[in-house]
């Protein structure tokens, strides 16, 4: 019998995390911090519902819904430590867990969701459900499980995607379908509906508005310095330098010149520049976004094969053709790889650019913040993440189609 | 076809080609040999004006090749070299295609080239067309460059160092490959090397550059009898340049007209070296030679082999 150290250990953690850390926390109001509620607390609680099923069609749905859920995190928490020494299951350990880490995410969600609908109805609706440390833990655990019983698998990458679009699917379905709603996060998102929106928007704004003149100025650079080695030691150092200055930093130093600018070319006011909001965020966050443009180009440049080029040009094609035929498509993984990074840096930086007035989700998260409410906090960062993600794979599949193309491993 | 003029050319304060003349008649198969550094490769290049020369003229066709646009230039000279440099992300049939595309071909007789030199190539068309060039073994990626290079039916063939990276077994092969494909299509083919073997199996004339001027044009027999100075001895191996001279002559030749004696036959077409390795081997002094036929043709004695030039014995 071989045993899966990771699938042990992790199943470990879970098993410790569901029985040790709060599952959600519970306070009487908005602003004084909650207790702790474990996950056998919650079933306790939970628990005697299941007895009152009584044909009343109100509750059915309430509270099949929640004893479906709180059978399944106890089964699949108990399951997912134990599956890594059951190798002779029908379905084999590592397709069991992936089911199971299927289950479980949105499962735990429902649980912690039906607890809080208990909580405002039976106490005060004043008092607040979080979602608590035992639950995002157990929710990385079991997202780890699953990646690792993928990749166990050897499942491609298609099926990879699919899995996690499945578990995304099922926690989207159960928020729409307002399982949830009396969750704190959710309250938040209830009371923010109107301005979330527009945040995003804002977010997805500043990325975009960063990066069309990081790319217009990054590839025809990245170009220019694959061809000369002066000017690749002239101007990498600077870019490095800029990579070092902290976010805050630098969007400090441009509100200076920037509002300056303004006043001095009224048509650049009339523009919209200013020393604080959109401006500086941009034009930081472009600064930023040129040093992984410029190397990825370069370097996806430079590692296309000379003796490729050598015998283009001997058998007579000019330098556009060059370019086009044989230059950017065999970079374009590498090329592609710099704007990938560039992009996931840019969203996560523009949350910081809240600080001078760009808005975006940073707005929610810095709102949060000062205000010492941490479910908004969580409010602004997950749209974050989730964008980030979201971008990440889009660049994935543009790699698979980059990397088709030239073959796979060149 | 090609010929050079006076040519000269420096590389950083270096002589690299000095004052070089050499014309190149259509239908040879002529190799450039030097040792590294000797200049070799940048004359070769200089044909299809992937080096400059500072002085001198090239002439191609007789017109001076300065009066091409260089994409023309290259567009009638097929070029295959030692890296092969097929692109990666294209399949064999499309490299291949290469120059008829950039040529304008239409589809169909592209297809069909394709075809033909794949066949060529003894590469199954059906099962290498669609293959992409890291699927191949490096002789075969070889094969394709060379097929490339052939594709638009050139006027001229430049090849630099096309076999320097393969085994010894895939580049005899390939050897006669090419040794083939110029006798049957009378190509004037550029060859750059540094493998003397490689220069007197292929040759119909072979140049020997050192520090770029020409030390000795002959063919390779003349070559290894007459070599014009110690650099050449030199360079051709100067303890074994008599088995050479011996592995370029056919033991048919040689042999006097008799009939069959008893003891050991020769293969039909082997060389005097063989006839001389296999007679000391089983302490021999007359072996039977066979024509390229398979017949009877005579009989090779040890002191024919060993006598005075001109004076073959019988």
């Amino acid at each position: 019998m071989r045993i899966d150290p990771a699938g042990v250990l992790l199943g470990g953690f879970g098993l410790a995390a569901g029985l040790a850390l709060p599952l959600v926390t519970v306070a009487p109001n908005r602003l004084v911090s909650g207790q702790g509620v474990s996950l056998w607390a919650v079933g306790q609680r939970l628990g005697p519902q299941l007895e009152q099923v009584t044909g009343q069609d109100a509750w059915v749905a309430d509270v099949s819904s929640t004893a479906l859920a709180l059978a399944l995190v106890v089964t699949s928490l108990l399951m997912l430590s134990l599956i890594a020494f059951w190798r002779k299951a029908a379905m084999g350990p590592d397709g069991m867990t992936v089911a199971l880490g299927v289950a479980l995410i949105p499962a735990l969600l429902l649980l912690a969701g039906r607890y809080a609908l208990h909580i405002s109805q039976n106490e005060s609706t004043l008092s607040r459900t979080a979602l608590g440390s035992g639950f995002w833990v157990m929710v990385l655990v079991v997202w780890l499980a699953v990646s690792n019983a993928l990749q166990r698998l050897r499942a491609g990458w298609a099926l990879g995607a699919g899995v996690r679009a499945v578990i995304a699917g099922c926690v989207l379905t159960a928020l729409a379908l307002g399982w949830c709603d009396q969750l704190s996060l959710m309250r938040e998102f209830a009371n923010h509906a109107d301005t979330l929106g527009a945040a995003v928007l804002r977010h997805v704004q500043i990325v975009v508005l960063t990066l069309l003149p990081a790319l217009c100025i990054g590839l025809p650079l990245g170009w220019m310095v694959n061809r000369s080695t002066r000017l690749r030691q002239w101007l990498l150092p600077p870019l490095n330098v800029i990579q070092t200055i902290p976010s805050i930093a630098l969007f400090g130093l441009l509100m200076v010149p920037l509002a300056w600018a303004a006043q001095a070319w009224p048509g650049l006011a009339a523009m919209g520049v200013s020393g604080i909001g959109l401006a500086p965020a941009v034009v930081a966050l472009t600064l930023y976004s040129l040093l992984p443009v410029v190397r990825g180009t370069q370097a996806g440049l430079a590692q296309v094969p000379g003796a490729v080029l050598d015998a283009a040009r001997g058998m007579g094609m000019g330098s556009a053709q060059m370019f086009w035929h044989a230059q950017l498509p065999l970079a374009a993984p590498v090329i592609l790889a710099g704007i990938r990074t560039a992009t996931t840096q840019t969203v996560g930086l523009a949350a910081v650019a809240a600080l001078v007035g760009a808005g975006g989700l940073g707005a929610i998260m810095f709102d949060g913040l000062f205000g010492s409410a941490q479910d908004l906090v969580l409010l602004g960062v997950l749209p974050i993440v989730g964008l980030a993600v979201l971008l990440d794979l889009g660049f994935e599949v543009l790699n698979r189609l980059a990397h088709v193309r030239t073959g796979g491993t060149v | 076809m090609i010929r050079f003029e006076h040519i000269c050319k420096s590389y950083k304060g270096a002589r690299v080609v000095d004052d070089l003349n050499l014309h190149i008649a259509r239908g040879e198969l002529l190799v450039l040999i030097g040792a590294s550094g000797s200049g070799k490769s940048t004359i070769l290049k200089m044909i299809n004006r992937l080096e400059p020369h500072d002085s001198g003229r090239i002439l191609f066709d007789g017109r001076e090749i300065q009066s091409f646009k260089p994409r023309d230039l290259r567009l009638r000279m097929g070029y295959a070299i030692q890296s092969v440099g097929l692109f990666p992300h294209w399949t064999v049939a499309r490299n291949i295609a290469t120059v008829p595309n950039l040529l304008g071909w239409p589809a169909a007789k592209i297809g069909k080239r394709v075809d033909a030199l794949l066949t060529l190539f003894e590469l199954a068309p059906a099962q290498y067309r669609t293959r992409l060039p890291h699927q191949l073994s490096g002789g075969q990626q070889q094969r394709v460059g060379v097929a490339r290079a052939l594709a638009a039916d050139p006027d001229v063939l430049l090849m630099d160092e096309p076999f320097g990276a393969l085994d010894p077994v895939t580049r005899a092969a390939l050897q006669q490959a090419l040794k083939r494909i110029h006798r049957q299509s009378g190509k004037t083919i550029v060859l750059v090397t540094h493998d003397i073997d490689e220069a007197l199996l292929l040759a119909t004339r072979v140049v020997l550059i050192d520090q770029g001027r020409v030390v000795q044009q002959a063919t390779p027999l003349d070559l290894l009898s007459r070599p014009a100075n110690a650099t050449v001895e030199e360079f051709v191996g100067r303890s074994d340049i008599g088995i050479k001279w011996l592995s370029l002559q056919s033991a048919v030749d040689r042999a006097r007209a008799q009939p069959t004696s008893p003891g050991l036959t020769l293969a039909a077409q082997a060389s005097l070296r063989e006839a001389v390795s296999i007679m000391a081997l089983h302490h021999v002094d007359r072996i039977n030679v066979l024509d390229t036929s398979g017949q009877h043709a005579g009989v090779l004695y040890a002191a024919d082999v060993f006598a005075p030039q001109g004076t073959p014995g019988g």
